[in-house]
C-alpha cells in the first residue's frame, strides 16, 4: 500500500518539477498533464474513484486544451514556444521561498499527532478526540454524492454553476477581438 | 523512518505545494506562472482527499464533495486566467511579466 | 433440455445459470485452478485483457475489411477479393486481405521528418491506441463478463475517451508542419464541439437507472412489456432521441463519415496524420476503429438493453451472442451512414453540434425527467404520457430544423445521366 503511494508520489513530483523548469512550453504543458494524471492515480489509490474520473475529464480532458490553445494563440513564431531562461537571481530566491516553505510545512507534520498512534494505541488528535487505530476507507459510492449534491449542498451546487458560466462567458468575451473588421476568434 | 500513510499523505501535497510555489515565483512567462498556481491548487485537492481517507470520520462524502467544487472552480480560473493572457498578449504582443508594468512608476 | 417445453421466464434467473452462459467462467477458472489464490486474480486480470484485445483486434480487421466490401458493394463494385489465404492459391472472398493490409503497414518505411519531435511523434499514436483500448474496461459483453465493475464505469468510459483529444494535438504539433497542425486545430474543435451532444445523450439514462454502474444500467433494462417489447431506453420517446443524438456523436467523436473532415484525402491532405507512414498510421487507424466499437458497446449498453435478449422466447442463446449482434448491427449502420452521406463541412458541422444538438440533447433530459416523474400514472394517463413525450421529442426537432434550414434553398439534385 505504501510503496504504491510512494511511487505515485514520485512520479507525480518527478513530472511537475520537470515541468515547470523546461524552457519548451508545449512540453512543459504536456508533462504537467501528466502529474495530472498522477493526481488521479492517488485518489485511486485513496478510494474516491468519482473524484479520479472527474479530475481526468476535467483537467486533462478540458483544461490542457484550453492551456495548449493559449500556448499556442500566443506566440508570434514557431520558435517563439521555446522561451528565454529567466534570470537565475530570481529563480535562487524563489527556491529559497519554496524550501523554507516547504521545511515550515514538513515540520508542522511531523510534530502534529495527527495519524500518529499514542502510546495507548489509539492516535490522539487535538481536541481529545480519538479515532480507531484502524480507519477504514470511507466509501462515497456516487448515490451518496448525488444524494449530498442535491440535498445538503445543493445551494453550493446552484452557485458553482453560476459561476462557471459567469468565468466562461467572461474568459469568451476577454479573448475576442473586438472589431468588426478582425476575424472573431474565440479560445 | 517508518510513517502512518496519513502524514506521507500530506509529505506529498506539500511537496507538491511548494513545487508550485516555486514554479510561480521563478518563472517570467505567464502561462508557466499560471501552471504553477493550478499545481498549487491541485496540492489542496490532494490534501482533501488524504483526509477524507485518513482523518476522523465526519460525514462520508463531505471531502469528495469540497474536491468536486475546488476542481470547478480551478478549471473556471484556468480559462479565465488563459483568457486574460490572450487579452494582454494581443495588447503587448509578449507574455513576459516584466513586460506588463505600463503603470509603474 | 426438453426442447418440447420452452418456457416463458418472466424472470432471467434460470438462464442466468446456463451452462452456455457460465461457458466463459468455467474455462477460465479451468485454466487459473492450479493457481494460488493471491495470483489467480492477476492472472484473470490477465486473461480478460487478452481476450478482450484478441477478440476485438480480430473484429477490427474483419470490420476493415467488411467495410471495403460493404462500400464497393453499395458503389456497385466488388470490393478487396483478390487476396489468397496464406500458402494457398484459395480466393475466398478477400478473407485474408486485413492480413494482407497488417503485412503491409508493418513493412513500410517509417518516415518521421527531420525536425519533428521525434518524442511526441512516437508517442501521439501510442497514448491515443491506450486509452481507445482503456474504455473497453467497463463495459458488460454478457451476463457475467464485466472487466472491470466500477460504481462510477459510465463516467470512466467518457474520461478515458477525453484524454484520446490530447494525442490529436500531440500529433498535430510533433509534426512541425504547419498544416498538420491547423488541421489538427480543426480536429480538437469537432471533438470538443461533439463531446457535448455525447455526454447529454446519456445524461437522461444515468437520470432513470439512477446509476453510473455499466452492469446496473443493464440490470435496469430487464423485463419484457407483455412478453414482447422490451424495457430497453430505446423503446421510449426519449431514449430513441437520446439513441440518435448519442449515434450521431459517436460519428463524430470517431472521425467517421460525414464528419471525417479530419482524415479527408481533399482535405489538407491527411490533416494532422499527413507525417504519419507505415505502422504508426495503421495504430492511428486502428485507435479509430477500436473507438467506434467502444462507443457501439456503450451506445448497446445504455440504450439497447446491453445483452438481454429481445424476447424471452430467445432467452436460450447466450447474453455474448446477443452483444455481438448488436454490435454487428451497429457497425454496419455506421458502415451504411459513410457509404450513403456526403462530408460535412467545418462550419457546417459546429453549426449542428452547437446549433441544433445541444439544445435538443437538453430538452431530452427534461423530457427523461418527466418520463420518470410520470412512472406512476394510471391507465389511460399512460397515453396521456407517452404523446406528451413524443411531442417534447419531435416538435423541438421540426421548429429548430425548420428555423435553421430557413433562408436555404431546397436541395436541387441533378443526376448525370
Amino acid at each position: 500500500m505504501t510503496a504504491a503511494l510512494v511511487l505515485i508520489a514520485v512520479v507525480t513530483l518527478a513530472t511537475a518539477a520537470v515541468a515547470l523548469s523546461l524552457r519548451n512550453l508545449i512540453h512543459s504543458a504536456l508533462l504537467l498533464i501528466a502529474s495530472w494524471f498522477g493526481i488521479a492515480a492517488f485518489y485511486l489509490w485513496a478510494g474516491a474513484e468519482f473524484v479520479a474520473f472527474a479530475q481526468v475529464l476535467v483537467y486533462v480532458g478540458a483544461v490542457s486544451m484550453v492551456v495548449l490553445f493559449a500556448v499556442l494563440l500566443t506566440r508570434r513564431s514557431r520558435a517563439d514556444t521555446v522561451i528565454a531562461p529567466d534570470s537565475l537571481a530570481r529563480a535562487i530566491s524563489a527556491v529559497i521561498t519554496g524550501v523554507a516553505v516547504f521545511g515550515v510545512l514538513v515540520a508542522a507534520i511531523l510534530k502534529s499527532s495527527l495519524g500518529r498512534l499514542s502510546p495507548a494505541g489509539v492516535p490522539a488528535l487535538p481536541g481529545g478526540t480519538s479515532v480507531s487505530p484502524v480507519i477504514s476507507a470511507p466509501t462515497a459510492t456516487v448515490r451518496e454524492i448525488g444524494i449530498q449534491l442535491m440535498s445538503t449542498h445543493a445551494a453550493a451546487l446552484i452557485i458553482i454553476g453560476i459561476l462557471l458560466t459567469v468565468a466562461l462567458l467572461g474568459a469568451v468575451i476577454l479573448a475576442a477581438q473586438d472589431g468588426p473588421e478582425s476575424k472573431q476568434e474565440s479560445p | 523512518m517508518s510513517l502512518d500513510p496519513l502524514p506521507l499523505c500530506l509529505l506529498f501535497s506539500s511537496a507538491l505545494f511548494c513545487l508550485g510555489l516555486i514554479g510561480a515565483l521563478a518563472r517570467s512567462n505567464t502561462i508557466l506562472v499560471l501552471l504553477g498556481i493550478e499545481l498549487m491548487l491541485n496540492a489542496a485537492n490532494l490534501n482533501f482527499i488524504a483526509f477524507w481517507r485518513y482523518g476522523p470520520a465526519t460525514s462520508p462524502a463531505t471531502g469528495v464533495m469540497f474536491v468536486m467544487f475546488s476542481i470547478a472552480v480551478a478549471a473556471a480560473e484556468a480559462a479565465v486566467g488563459l483568457a486574460l493572457i490572450i487579452a494582454v498578449y494581443r495588447h503587448q504582443k509578449s507574455i513576459r511579466l516584466q513586460e506588463a508594468n505600463r503603470l509603474k512608476g | 433440455m426438453n426442447l418440447a417445453v420452452i418456457p416463458v421466464a418472466a424472470s432471467v434467473s434460470e438462464w442466468s445459470d446456463s451452462f452456455l452462459e457460465r461457458l466463459p467462467l468455467f474455462a477460465r477458472d479451468w485454466m487459473t485452478s492450479w493457481l494460488p489464490e493471491p495470483w489467480r486474480w492477476l492472472v484473470n486480470s490477465l486473461l480478460s485483457i487478452a481476450v478482450i484485445l484478441s477478440v476485438f483486434g480480430l473484429l477490427f480487421a474483419y470490420v476493415t475489411l467488411a467495410e471495403r466490401k460493404i462500400l464497393g458493394r453499395i458503389q456497385n463494385r466488388p470490393g478487396p477479393n483478390r487476396t489468397p489465404i496464406p500458402f494457398t492459391k484459395l480466393r475466398f472472398f478477400g478473407l485474408a486481405q486485413p492480413f494482407a493490409d497488417g503485412v503491409k503497414s508493418l513493412t513500410k518505411e517509417d518516415v518521421v521528418p527531420r525536425g519533428a519531435d521525434h518524442l511526441l511523434h512516437f508517442l501521439a499514436p501510442v497514448v491515443l491506441l491506450a486509452f481507445s483500448i482503456l474504455t473497453f474496461a467497463v463495459i458488460p459483453y454478457g451476463r457475467h463478463l464485466v472487466p472491470v465493475e466500477l460504481n462510477a464505469g459510465v463516467l470512466y468510459f467518457f474520461a478515458a475517451g477525453a484524454a484520446t483529444e490530447l494525442a490529436v494535438f500531440m500529433a498535430g504539433w510533433a509534426s512541425r508542419n504547419k498544416y498538420s497542425l491547423l488541421a489538427a486545430m480543426r480536429a480538437l474543435a469537432q471533438l470538443i464541439s461533439y463531446e457535448l451532444p455525447l455526454l447529454l445523450a446519456w445524461v437522461p439514462v444515468v437520470l432513470v437507472a439512477g446509476t453510473l454502474s455499466t452492469t446496473e444500467i443493464v440490470a435496469a433494462q430487464s423485463g419484457w412489456q407483455f412478453n414482447v417489447i422490451p424495457h430497453w431506453y430505446v423503446f421510449t420517446p426519449w431514449g430513441a432521441a437520446g439513441f440518435a443524438i448519442f449515434m450521431i456523436a459517436a460519428l463524430a467523436e470517431s472521425n467517421r463519415s460525414p464528419f471525417d473532415l479530419p482524415e479527408a484525402e481533399s482535405e489538407l491532405i491527411a490533416g494532422h496524420l499527413t507525417e504519419y507512414s507505415g505502422f504508426k498510421y495503421a495504430l492511428f487507424f486502428m485507435a479509430e476503429y477500436f473507438g467506434m466499437i467502444a462507443l457501439s458497446g456503450m451506445a448497446i449498453t445504455l440504450f439497447l438493453g446491453g445483452w438481454h435478449a429481445p424476447s424471452p422466447y430467445l432467452e436460450f442463446i447466450p447474453s455474448y451472442v446477443w452483444f455481438m449482434g448488436k454490435l454487428s448491427v451497429l457497425l454496419l449502420g455506421f458502415i451504411w451512414i459513410r457509404a450513403t452521406f456526403p462530408r460535412l463541412r467545418m462550419d457546417q458541422l459546429t453549426r449542428f453540434a452547437w446549433k441544433f444538438l445541444v439544445p435538443l440533447a437538453l430538452i431530452n433530459l427534461g423530457n427523461a425527467a418527466f418520463w420518470s416523474l410520470s412512472l406512476h400514472w394510471s391507465g389511460p394517463f399512460q397515453i396521456l404520457r407517452w404523446l406528451i413525450s413524443v411531442l417534447v421529442v419531435v416538435g423541438p426537432f421540426v421548429l429548430l430544423g425548420r428555423k435553421l434550414s430557413a433562408g436555404v434553398a431546397p436541395r436541387v439534385y441533378r443526376y448525370a445521366v
